[in-house]
């Protein structure tokens, strides 16, 4: 072998994909070529672990404008000749390195890539994960990525609509930080990530290229590493106003018709940006490396090839109108370039002011070896959902102590810390800021709205990989249907260990499955995505964890509801559930087990045909206006949702000894732990005018959807007989102050 | 009756208040580049929010010496109403064309939230709408949004009446809890002497339809407009 161990472990290749490079290519690669393969063979380019699973998630929608995985994000029409654009993706190494850069420039790379496909970017969200907020260094990372979100996201004018933050030890030395952004379209502006075949030319705009992000993604994003912090050269500074410009002039070109295909830097910088764009254009290409404007003299072709140096567009553009398109860049004071041209004869051809300097075939640089290993149900799995709850002694603790335990709990505790430095009304479209289960946006000109979720139960997926996975899409898709609106399209971005872990292996692969099996029961098609693996510190990977990101359609904005009560008077009631009492055991993974005591264990459960009932169910009672509030059932279980419901609302909620919650603990209910945090899923808490009762009871009945009355809004207590009896600013406060009190 | 929306780059308010005129308004307006200079056809000049040229060295720093703000700064001197909002205040500040400045808020963290506005002074073309003591829901959504001036120059203005808002809580109480940056006075909006040109942090155009949680910004618009219209200026549609 010609080549080192140390530069093919630096490149993340192994030495049985270096053999498969040397046997396609019919000779040696050079060191140029051997870069080439080792980005676009990388997990994060390639996929090698994961495509064969995610195939196996459903895709099709009559609403599909693109085939998910051709392009830089998916897309689906909405009606009125306009689609959405949408994409999560992971940036979670860089951020644990450096995380106010590695933030922003996650934020920058997603909004990118919705641009590239001709659409403005209206919204965004984020999932995040960390360690304990109770350790300095996860304070500091915690700060520093929302800082660097809010830093990049607020100059580029682009509302942050919502997100979660989650935390947990498991994160600790390896946080999450997934951003998804959603852009709109008119369908005829619709570009594509291709060369569009041979003739045309490849013009560089944006940035100048530096040294820095080399081996970003071979390196950082497809191993683990010990000792992240020697990485920090690896991780690229994002410029935010280069980006805002970058929008604006390409939403100008995108318009104009000039061009033929549009296609992000990313990750591996040009090489993946035109490559890709050959591979979907079905030709080859021609860059001469020393036309590529720099930031550094003395670059290789090498490292101009790999860098990935941020804010920079690949425009594909059609000969003869390249003037034109220089001058809409350059009204914007943005450098643009021809460095080359697509080609017919399949190469990938480097030169160096006209000197060859490698040309593997497009095919072959696209055609990443594919593993589907054979994953093993790990013992210590099988100990913990085995683990019997049913008898889990009671706490000393009173049922109110613990609800405002829970509430101040930093996973349920208002996230206003985090979202009030997010600009989340910009584009003035925002109908349901952040905190609320969906956000919704109206879509100008229209009367439509968009409802966004993001979602994913890190610790239901690790005592249950196959229902959490399940658990993950059907929370999304119920936090849409709680607004109202119909989940149309998912993105998903799933974070987990190091595949090459039978045990996490088999994570992934049950995940994956349990989320198909709802796509297909919820029906709704996975149109974009993105895999992070090898996040594990010390050979400890972090909670398996699909975020799930979901779009749901508003036929009227106006209808929209949301999760606060609304008056006093109304009803409230759970739908989904006709007895709290009764169920067995609903503790497994919940808030309430891991806060009072520090313990993860148990068998979530989920009936997924309950589950598409339900929120089929709650669409019909909100677009019809027979309840005026609905609130998921999540974290922290049912006291916690009403709690949530009575501070978003302003107002209070007495569940009276005769109601289905107080009957029982009345009667100092034995497993009321259970009955009060337990975390049964499929249940949405809503309430409606006492005079719609029958209406609610007959949409309830003809969808099989089984519901109970919990009681009445009134004005300003939170009672449920028998248990808890709290003053609403005594909740509001426990829960309004609970995060920021730990900072 | 035109408006001109000035346009940097970095700009984003600047569709939202292109929308409110045309869509809330139906009012003719249009966009002006950052580097044109001839703003001859506007009869009410809009600087917006957003991070002109990046802001990266001081907000509104580098704005203040583009060609449309050279002249912004001779259209303000022939009495034309110009009005900057978030970012179009601070550039507004660092040209000299209102006092004092806009510092980082004082707990060094961008706020994007509501805040309740008490309007001080509604004799102006840009709070005749409202009536004093009126409180009015506006959003605000800045890092750099803490008026400060040397205490002389304050004096000037409260004496003056040029403080046009102030941050206060729901009851319309002053209070050091309802300021979200530091403001000195709670100051959230001043105008100059003449009376034509007028900053505010918060962002009415975000407020114009009760569908975004208030349509309180409106009174400032229809301020505007009902200025225009009593300087005799066409308020015919397009």
């Amino acid at each position: 072998m010609a080549v080192s161990r140390e530069t093919l472990d630096e490149l993340a290749l192994t030495d049985a994909e270096y053999e498969a490079i040397v046997e396609r290519l019919g000779r040696e690669p050079n060191h140029l070529e051997l870069g080439l393969f080792g980005s676009l063979w990388s997990e994060h380019c390639g996929y090698k672990h994961s495509k064969p699973l995610l195939r196996l998630l459903p895709s099709d929608s009559p609403r599909l404008l693109v085939t998910p995985g051709s392009e830089n994000a998916g897309v689906v029409d909405i009606g009125d000749g306009l689609a959405i654009v949408m994409k999560i993706e992971s940036h979670n190494h860089p951020s644990a390195i450096e995380p106010y850069e590695g933030a922003a420039t996650g934020v920058g790379g997603i909004v990118r890539d919705i641009f590239a496909m001709g659409a403005r970017p209206i919204a965004l969200m984020n999932s995040l994960r960390f360690g304990s907020v109770d350790e300095p260094r996860n304070r500091y990372l915690f700060g520093g990525v929302v800082a660097g979100i809010a830093g990049y996201g607020n100059c580029i004018g682009i509302p942050n609509v919502g997100g979660e933050v989650y935390f947990s030890d498991l994160y600790a030395g390896n946080p999450l930080v997934n951003a998804m952004c959603v852009g709109i379209l008119s369908t005829e502006n619709l570009l594509s990530a291709t060369t569009g075949g041979a003739g045309n030319l490849l013009m560089l705009v944006g940035s100048d290229t530096g040294r820095d992000g080399i081996h970003g993604a071979s390196g950082l994003a497809s191993r683990t590493f010990e000792d992240e912090r020697e990485l920090r050269p690896t991780v690229q500074v994002g410029n935010p106003f280069m980006e805002k410009s970058l929008i604006e002039a390409c939403m100008e070109i995108a318009k104009a018709g000039h061009i033929i295909g549009l296609q992000d830097l990313g990750a591996a910088g040009l090489t993946s940006a035109s490559v890709e764009a050959a591979s979907n254009g079905e030709s080859g290409l021609e860059i001469d490396v020393a036309l590529v404007p720099r930031r550094e003299t003395g670059m290789t072709p090498y490292e101009v090839m790999l860098s990935e140096s941020q804010e920079r567009m690949l425009v594909v553009v059609k000969p003869g109108h390249e003037d034109a398109v220089k001058a809409v860049f350059d009204k914007w004071d943005l450098q643009s370039t021809v460095i080359g041209t697509s080609t017919d004869d399949g190469l990938a051809r480097i030169l160096d002011d006209g000197e060859p300097q490698g040309a593997p075939p497009v095919r072959t640089l696209t055609d990443a070896p594919q593993y589907r290993l054979q994953g093993v149900k790990a013992e210590w799995l099988t100990a913990l959902q085995s683990r019997d709850l049913s008898e889990m002694p009671l706490p000393d603790e009173t049922p109110a102590d613990i609800l405002l335990r829970l509430l101040a709990s930093p996973n349920i505790a208002s996230k206003e810390w985090v979202y009030r430095q997010y600009d989340h009304q910009v584009q003035t479209n925002t109908v349901a800021a952040p905190g609320a289960d969906a956000a919704v946006l109206r879509v100008k000109g229209t009367g439509k709205g968009i409802a966004l979720s993001t979602d994913g139960n890190g610790r239901l997926c690790y005592l249950d990989p196959y229902i959490g996975g399940m658990i993950a899409v059907s929370e999304a898709c119920r936090n849409v249907s709680c607004t109202g609106a119909t989940p149309i399209a998912l993105t998903d971005c799933l974070n987990f260990g190091n595949p090459e872990k039978p045990e996490t292996y088999y994570q992934l692969e049950q995940c994956i499955l349990g989320m198909a099996e709802a796509c297909r029961a919820l029906d709704v098609p996975v149109i974009s995505g993105n895999v992070s693996l090898y996040n594990e510190t010390q050979g400890v990977g972090i909670y398996p964890t699909p975020i799930i990101g979901c779009l749901g359609l508003l036929d009227d904005v106006r209808a929209n509801i949301g999760m606060g009560f609304q008056q006093t008077g109304d009803i409230i009631a759970l739908l989904g559930a006709s007895d709290i009492h009764t169920a067995p055991s609903t503790l497994a993974g919940s808030e309430y087990l891991e806060v009072m005591h520090g313990m993860v264990a148990g068998r979530p459960a989920l009936d997924i045909k309950a589950e598409a009932a339900l929120q089929r169910a709650c669409r019909r009672l909100a677009t019809t206006g027979v309840i005026r509030s609905a609130h998921d059932c999540s974290e922290g279980g049912l006291a916690v949702a009403l709690a949530e419901s009575c501070i978003e609302g302003r107002l209070g909620m007495d569940c009276g000894a005769e109601s289905a919650l107080g009957v029982k603990l009345e009667e100092g209910g034995a497993r009321w732990h259970s009955a009060l945090f337990g975390e049964a899923q499929s249940r949405i808490v809503v309430s409606f005018p006492p005079n719609r009762l029958n209406s609610f009871a007959a949409i309830c009945a003809e969808e099989g959807v089984p519901f109970c009355e919990l009681g009445a809004v009134v004005p300003d207590s939170f009672k449920i007989a028998g248990a808890i009896e709290l003053s609403l600013s005594e909740i509001d406060t426990k829960w309004r102050r609970g995060l920021e009190n730990r900072l | 009756m035109k408006f001109g929306v000035v346009v940097f780059p970095g700009t984003w308010s600047d569709v939202d208040c292109f929308d409110v005129l045309n869509d809330v308004f139906d009012k003719p307006v249009e966009y002006v580049w950052h580097k044109d200079t001839d703003l001859s056809p506007y009869d009410c000049i809009i600087l917006p929010g957003g991070f002109s040229y990046g802001d990266y060295l001081r907000p509104g720093a580098i704005a203040r010496f583009s060609p449309a703000m050279q002249a912004v700064t001779k259209f303000a001197a022939q009495g034309k109403l110009v009005i900057g909002i978030c970012n179009g205040f601070q550039i507004l500040c660092e040209a000299g064309l209102l006092p004092g400045v806009l510092l980082p808020n004082n707990h060094l963290q961008f706020r994007c939230q509501w805040t309740t506005l008490r309007v001080e002074n509604a004799h102006t073309s840009f709070s005749s709408a409202a009536s004093v003591g009126q409180m009015l829901r506006v959003p605000i959504s800045h890092g750099e949004g803490n008026y400060f001036a040397e205490p002389a120059v304050i004096q000037q203005i409260e004496e003056q009446g040029r403080v046009v808002f102030r941050y206060s809580d729901d009851s319309g109480e002053i209070t050091p809890d309802a300021n979200p940056n530091g403001s000195l006075n709670n100051i959230a909006g001043i105008i100059n002497e003449r009376g034509n040109v007028f900053g505010m942090m918060p962002h009415p155009e975000r407020c114009c339809d009760p569908l975004l949680g208030s349509e309180d910004g409106n009174a400032i618009f229809q301020s505007m407009i009902d200025a225009l219209n009593a300087a005799g200026i066409s308020a015919v549609s397009r």
